[in-house]
C-alpha cells in the first residue's frame, strides 16, 4: 500500500505500451492516461499519511513524499484535461507520448521519495529521459525543425547537468563513505567548513538547478520551451519543477546551519542572477511560451530565496510558492493550448482580442499573469511576500529590495499580455472553441489560485510539518 | 488590542466592505443590461445606506478605532483580519460609499459594451477601496491597495478614450513601482516590532536612521498616488483617457488614498522622520500648488485642466498634513472630503457634455450657456466650489489650511497663496469660454432627470459643508488631537538630540 501509487504508474506504463502495440489505438490511451493521473492522485491522498521504508531504506515514504505526489499527480491531471486533444502531434504517435509522460511522472514521483543517491540518480534519469524523447514528438508544419533542435538542446543540457550531478555526489560519497541520505545527513554536518563538502553540495545541486531553471543552468528554457508542442511545454514548465524544488529542499537541509555560508552565497547570487536575467529577458520576448520560459527562471529564483533561509519555516514556503507557481502556469498554458489552432505557436500578438473571442479565457490568462506578477489577492504575491519576509528575518536587505525591484520590472511584461488580450481589437483572428471541461477547469484553476492567495494556513502548515520530518529516520 | 473598540453584534464594517464584492459576484449570473445596471444600482445604494449608521453612531469623545473586528489570518506570521475606523477614515469611507451609486447613475448612457464587466470593476473597486480605508492591519491593507490596480487598469484600458493604452499602463506600473517599497518597508516593520497590526506599530522607539528609510519608503508609495510633484505625471493621462465613472473614482478615491497613507502611517509611525523631513515635504507641495496651478492655466482640453486642478488641490491637502497642527489637519482632511465631491462633480458634468458632443475641448463648448442653462448653472458652482469661492466646501478647507500655515511658517504661508489665485484664474478661464466667449450649440440637450439626479447630492454637500462644515469637523477632533500628540512624542526626541552634542 506504502508504494501503491508508483505501483499503480508502472502497471499503467505497461498498459500503455502494450496499447502502443497496435494502432488506431490514440483515445483509449488518452483515457487510460487520465484514469491512470486520477487513480494515483487518489491513491496519493490516501497514502498521505503513511510512513515508511522500503527496497532496504533506500526508498523512503512520508508526508513530505506523498505531499509532493499528490501535487505532481494533480499537476498531470490538470494537464491530460486540457491538452488531451494534443494538437500539435501526430496521432500515430500519441499512444508513445502518453506513455513517456506517464513514465516521466513515474520517475518523478520516485525521486521525491528516494533517500538514497543512486536511487535518486535512477529516479532522475527515468523521468527526464522520458522527457527527452517527448519533445521532439511534434509535427513539423514549419518545415523548421523547431523541435529537433530544442530536443536536442535538451539532451545535451540535461546529460551534462546529471554529469555534474554524479560528480557532486561522488565526492560526497568519498567523504563520507555512504550512500543512504540518514547516514550522509549528520556527517556532512559535521564536515560543513571543509571546501569538498561545498563544492561537493555545489555540483549536487546543479542537477536539479537544471531542472528547476535556474540561472546559469537556464539556457535550454526558451528553446525548448518554444519548440516542443504546447502540452509538452505546459507539462515541462510545471510538474518536473515540484520534482526539483523537493530534492533541493533534501539537498539543502545536508547543509549545516552554522557552517553553510558558502552554500547561502552560492543560493543568493544564483537567485539574484536568475531573477534579473529572467526577467529582463522576458521584457523582450514575442512568443508567449518563450516569455513564460524566462519568468520561470525568474520564478525559481524567488524559489532559492525560501531555501537559502536554511530554516523549516523557508522550505515550507517554498513548497507553498512553487506549489502556486505551478497552478498559475497551468492557467497560463491551458489558454495557451485553447488558443493555438493546430499545436503551433502562439505569439503574445495571437491574444489580442481574446476577451471578445472567449471571455472565459481572457480572465484565466489575466488571473494567472496577474498571480504570476505578484498582484493581490492571488497565490503569487502571498507566496512572493513570504519568501520576502523569511528572507528579511535573516538579514538579507540587500537581497529583498533587488527582488521587490524585479518584481516591478517583471509587471510589464505580464501585463503587455493582458494588455492585448484586454485592451486590442481582436482583427481577423479566428473564434476559439471552447468546450465544457476547458470551462470547468479553468474555472476551478482560478479558484484554486485566489484560495491559496487569501486562505494560505492551512497549506503552510501542512508543509511545514511534512518538512520538519524529513531528517528523522 | 486596547486601540479597537470591538463590535458587538452584526459586523457593519465587514459587510460594507464585503457587499459589493458579494454583488459583483451575483452580477456575473445576471443577464439583460438594464438589469445589470440597476442591480448595481441597488448594490451601491444599499452599501451606502448601511454605512449611514457608522456616522450616527460614532462616538466622538475618543481616539480609539470603532466598529472594530478582529480575526485571526495566518498566526504562523501573526497577520490578523483586523477592521476598524476612527475620525479620519470615518469621512472617507461615508465619501466612497455616497459617491459610487453615483458614479453607476453617471455611466447609465455613457459605458455602451459590456456593461456587466465594467459594473464588475466598479464593484470590485468599491470593496478594495473600502477595505483600504478601514484595514488596520499592514498585509491586509496591502493586498487592499494593489487589488485595486486590476479593475482600475481594466476600466482605463477597456473603456477609455484613444491613448487609453499607454495611459492605463503608465498608471498600473507608476504605482506598482511606488507600492514595491512599501513591501518592504512593512516587512522591516514587522521585523522590528513582530506585528503586522498598524496601531501597534505606532508610538514605538524605533532608531532615526530606520525612521527617515521608512518614511522615504512610504513616501514614495503615497507621494506617486496622491500625486505629488514630480510623481504626477500618470495623473493627466490617466484622468483624460478613463471613462466618467473612472475619472470620478480616480479622482475622489485612490487620490485620497495618498494623502490618507501620510496620515495613517507616516505621521503616528515615523513620527521622528516626519518632523524632520516634513519641511522639505511642504515646499513640494508648493511646487505642486504652483505647478498645478500654472498648468492648469494653459490647457485647452477640460479634462486635463481639471486633472492638473486635482495635483493643485492636493498640493494644498499634504500642505495641511506637514504643518502637524490642529487646523492644518483637520483642514487638510476637510479639503480630501471636499475635492472628492468637487472634483467628482467636475468630471461628472464634463462627462456628459462628452456624451453629447464627443469632445472635451474647451472650443468646442464655447457660449453653450445659452443653450444648457442647467448643466451651466452646475457648473459653475463646482468651478466656484473649486477655486475655493467663500460660501463653498473647499473654502472651509483651503481656509483652515491657511489658517494652520501662518502659525507655522509665514513664508510656505505666503508661497500658497498665489495658488489660490492661480485656482480662480483657471476655473475662471473655464467658465469664461463656457459661459461668455463663443456661438453656442443648438443642437445641445439640457440635462435630463437622471443626470440632475446624478449632480444634486453634490450641490447639497458643495453648500452643506461650505456654510455648515461643524457635523464634518466634529467627527475628526479627537483623532486629529491624538494624531499630533503622537508626533508631538518625537518632538521631545528631536529637541533632546539636537541639545545633547
Amino acid at each position: 500500500m506504502l508504494f501503491a501509487p508508483e505501483l499503480l504508474m508502472l502497471i499503467g506504463s505497461l498498459v500503455l505500451f502494450c496499447l502502443c502495440l497496435g494502432q488506431g489505438k490514440e483515445n483509449l490511451a488518452k483515457y487510460a492516461a487520465l484514469v491512470l493521473a486520477i487513480a494515483s492522485c487518489i491513491l496519493s491522498l490516501a497514502t498521505l499519511q503513511m510512513n515508511g521504508s522500503l527496497f532496504f531504506d533506500a526508498y523512503r515514504i512520508d508526508m513530505f513524499s506523498q505531499l509532493f505526489k499528490l501535487a505532481i499527480s494533480t499537476g498531470l491531471v490538470v494537464v491530460l484535461l486540457f491538452s488531451g486533444e494534443l494538437k500539435g502531434v501526430d496521432d500515430r504517435l500519441r499512444p508513445e507520448y502518453f506513455l513517456f509522460m506517464i513514465l516521466s511522472t513515474l520517475g518523478l514521483m520516485m525521486m521525491v521519495s528516494s533517500v538514497e543517491l543512486l536511487t535518486l540518480f535512477i529516479a532522475l534519469e527515468l523521468s527526464s529521459y522520458s522527457l527527452y524523447l517527448m519533445v521532439p514528438m511534434r509535427d513539423d508544419h514549419g518545415g523548421m525543425k523547431m523541435q529537433m533542435e530544442a530536443a536536442i538542446k535538451y539532451i545535451l543540457f540535461g546529460v551534462v547537468a546529471t554529469g555534474t550531478m554524479l560528480y557532486g555526489m561522488s565526492f560526497i560519497f568519498g567523504m563520507t563513505g555512504t550512500t543512504y541520505f540518514s547516514e550522509l545527513v549528520p556527517k556532512m554536518h559535521g564536515l560543513a567548513a571543509t571546501p569538498t563538502a561545498m563544492l561537493a553540495i555545489a555540483l549536487f545541486m546543479s542537477g536539479f538547478f537544471y531542472k528547476l531553471a535556474v540561472f546559469p543552468f537556464h539556457f535550454w528554457v526558451p528553446d525548448v520551451y518554444q519548440g516542443a508542442s504546447n502540452a509538452t511545454t505546459a507539462f515541462i514548465a510545471s510538474i518536473p519543477k515540484l520534482g526539483a524544488v523537493a530534492i533541493l529542499i533534501r539537498i539543502t537541509t545536508m547543509v549545516a546551519p552554522t557552517g553553510g555560508e558558502a552554500v547561502v552565497n552560492m543560493l543568493m547570487i544564483l537567485a539574484v542572477c536568475s531573477m534579473f536575467y529572467g526577467n529582463l529577458s522576458a521584457l523582450v520576448q514575442k512568443d508567449i511560451k518563450r516569455m513564460l520560459g524566462f519568468s520561470g527562471i525568474s520564478h525559481a529564483g524567488f524559489v532559492l530565496l525560501g531555501l537559502l533561509t536554511l530554516k523549516d519555516t523557508g522550505y515550507a514556503t517554498s513548497m507553498y510558492y512553487i506549489a502556486g507557481y505551478v497552478v498559475m502556469n497551468l492557467a497560463c498554458f491551458l489558454v495557451i493550448c485553447k488558443v493555438s489552432k493546430n499545436g503551433e505557436n502562439v505569439s503574445i500578438d495571437d491574444m489580442s482580442g481574446l476577451y471578445k473571442r472567449a471571455p472565459l479565457l481572457a480572465l484565466t490568462l489575466l488571473v494567472g499573469m496577474m498571480a504570476l506578477a505578484g498582484i493581490p489577492p492571488f497565490v503569487g504575491f502571498m507566496g512572493k511576500f513570504m519568501l520576502l519576509t523569511g528572507a528579511l528575518s535573516d538579514g538579507h536587505l540587500a537581497l529583498v529590495i533587488l527582488a521587490a525591484l524585479n518584481t516591478a520590472i517583471a509587471i510589464y511584461y505580464y501585463l503587455s499580455v493582458v494588455r492585448v488580450a484586454f485592451c486590442s481589437p481582436p482583427e481577423e483572428r479566428p473564434d476559439v472553441h471552447v468546450d465544457l471541461l476547458t470551462r470547468c477547469v479553468s474555472i476551478a484553476l482560478i479558484v484554486v489560485i485566489i484560495f491559496m492567495g487569501v486562505a494560505p494556513k492551512q497549506l503552510l502548515a501542512v508543509a511545514e510539518t511534512a518538512v520538519r520530518n524529513i531528517n528523522i529516520f | 488590542m486596547d486601540f479597537l473598540i470591538m463590535n458587538e453584534g452584526f459586523p457593519l464594517l465587514s459587510t460594507i466592505v464585503f457587499l459589493p464584492l458579494a454583488g459583483a459576484l451575483v452580477l456575473l449570473f445576471l443577464p439583460g443590461e438594464n438589469v445589470q445596471r440597476i442591480w448595481t444600482m441597488a448594490v451601491t445604494s444599499v452599501t451606502a445606506a448601511i454605512s449611514l449608521p457608522l456616522y450616527s453612531r460614532f462616538d466622538l469623545t475618543t481616539a480609539k478605532y470603532q466598529f472594530g473586528e478582529h480575526v485571526s489570518w495566518i498566526p504562523s506570521l501573526n497577520i490578523n483580519y483586523t477592521l476598524g475606523i476612527d475620525g479620519i477614515s470615518l469621512l472617507l469611507v461615508l465619501l466612497t460609499t455616497l459617491i459610487l451609486p453615483l458614479c453607476v447613475l453617471g455611466s447609465w448612457t455613457y459605458i455602451k459594451t459590456r456593461i456587466k464587466e465594467f459594473m464588475i470593476c466598479l464593484l470590485i473597486m468599491e470593496t478594495a477601496m473600502l477595505g483600504v480605508f478601514m484595514a488596520l492591519d499592514f498585509v491586509l491593507f496591502y493586498i487592499l491597495w494593489e487589488a485595486m490596480l486590476i479593475p482600475m487598469y481594466l476600466l482605463i484600458g477597456v473603456w477609455g478614450g484613444p491613448r487609453k493604452i499607454y495611459a492605463s499602463i503608465k498608471f498600473f506600473l507608476y504605482t506598482l513601482a511606488g507600492s514595491v517599497m512599501l513591501l518592504v518597508a512593512i516587512i522591516a516593520l514587522y521585523l522590528k516590532t513582530g506585528t503586522f497590526s498598524i496601531p501597534m506599530m505606532m508610538g514605538q522607539d524605533y532608531t532615526s536612521t530606520f525612521q527617515i528609510w521608512v518614511f522615504l519608503a512610504f513616501f514614495l508609495a503615497f507621494a506617486i498616488k496622491v500625486p505629488m510633484f514630480p510623481f504626477h505625471t500618470w495623473l493627466p493621462a490617466a484622468h483624460v483617457e478613463a471613462p466618467t465613472a473612472g475619472s470620478v473614482i480616480l479622482a475622489s478615491i485612490l487620490l485620497k488614498m495618498g494623502t490618507y497613507g501620510f496620515l495613517r502611517f507616516c505621521l503616528p509611525i515615523t513620527p521622528l522622520a516626519t518632523l524632520s523631513l516634513g519641511p522639505y515635504v511642504l515646499w513640494l507641495s508648493i511646487v505642486a500648488i504652483l505647478y498645478g496651478g500654472f498648468t492648469a492655466l494653459a490647457q485647452s482640453d477640460m479634462k486635463k485642466l481639471i486633472a492638473y486642478s486635482s495635483v493643485g488641490h492636493m498640493g494644498f491637502v499634504t500642505l495641511g498634513i506637514f504643518f502637524l497642527n490642529k487646523q492644518g489637519l483637520e483642514g487638510a482632511i476637510l479639503q480630501m472630503i471636499n475635492h472628492g465631491v468637487t472634483t467628482g462633480a467636475l468630471f461628472l458634468c464634463v462627462g456628459m457634455m462628452y456624451e453629447r458632443t464627443h469632445s472635451r475641448e474647451l472650443a468646442d463648448h464655447s457660449g453653450i450657456a445659452q443653450n444648457v442653462p442647467i448643466f451651466v448653472s452646475f457648473l459653475t458652482v463646482f468651478s466656484l466650489s473649486s477655486l475655493a469661492f467663500p460660501a463653498t466646501n473647499s473654502f472651509v478647507g483651503e481656509f483652515l489650511i491657511l489658517a494652520g500655515a501662518f502659525s507655522v511658517n509665514k513664508i510656505i504661508a505666503g508661497a500658497a497663496i498665489p495658488g489660490a489665485i492661480l485656482a480662480a484664474a483657471y476655473m475662471m478661464r473655464l467658465l469664461q469660454h463656457v459661459l461668455f466667449r463663443g456661438p453656442g450649440r443648438p443642437d445641445l440637450a439640457d440635462l435630463n432627470v437622471r443626470e440632475i439626479v446624478t449632480l444634486a447630492p453634490l450641490l447639497v454637500f458643495v453648500f452643506w459643508i461650505g456654510l455648515a462644515p461643524e457635523p464634518f469637523l466634529n467627527v475628526m477632533h479627537t483623532s486629529v488631537d491624538y494624531l499630533i500628540q503622537q508626533v508631538n512624542v518625537a518632538k521631545t526626541a528631536q529637541i533632546a538630540m539636537n541639545i545633547v552634542p
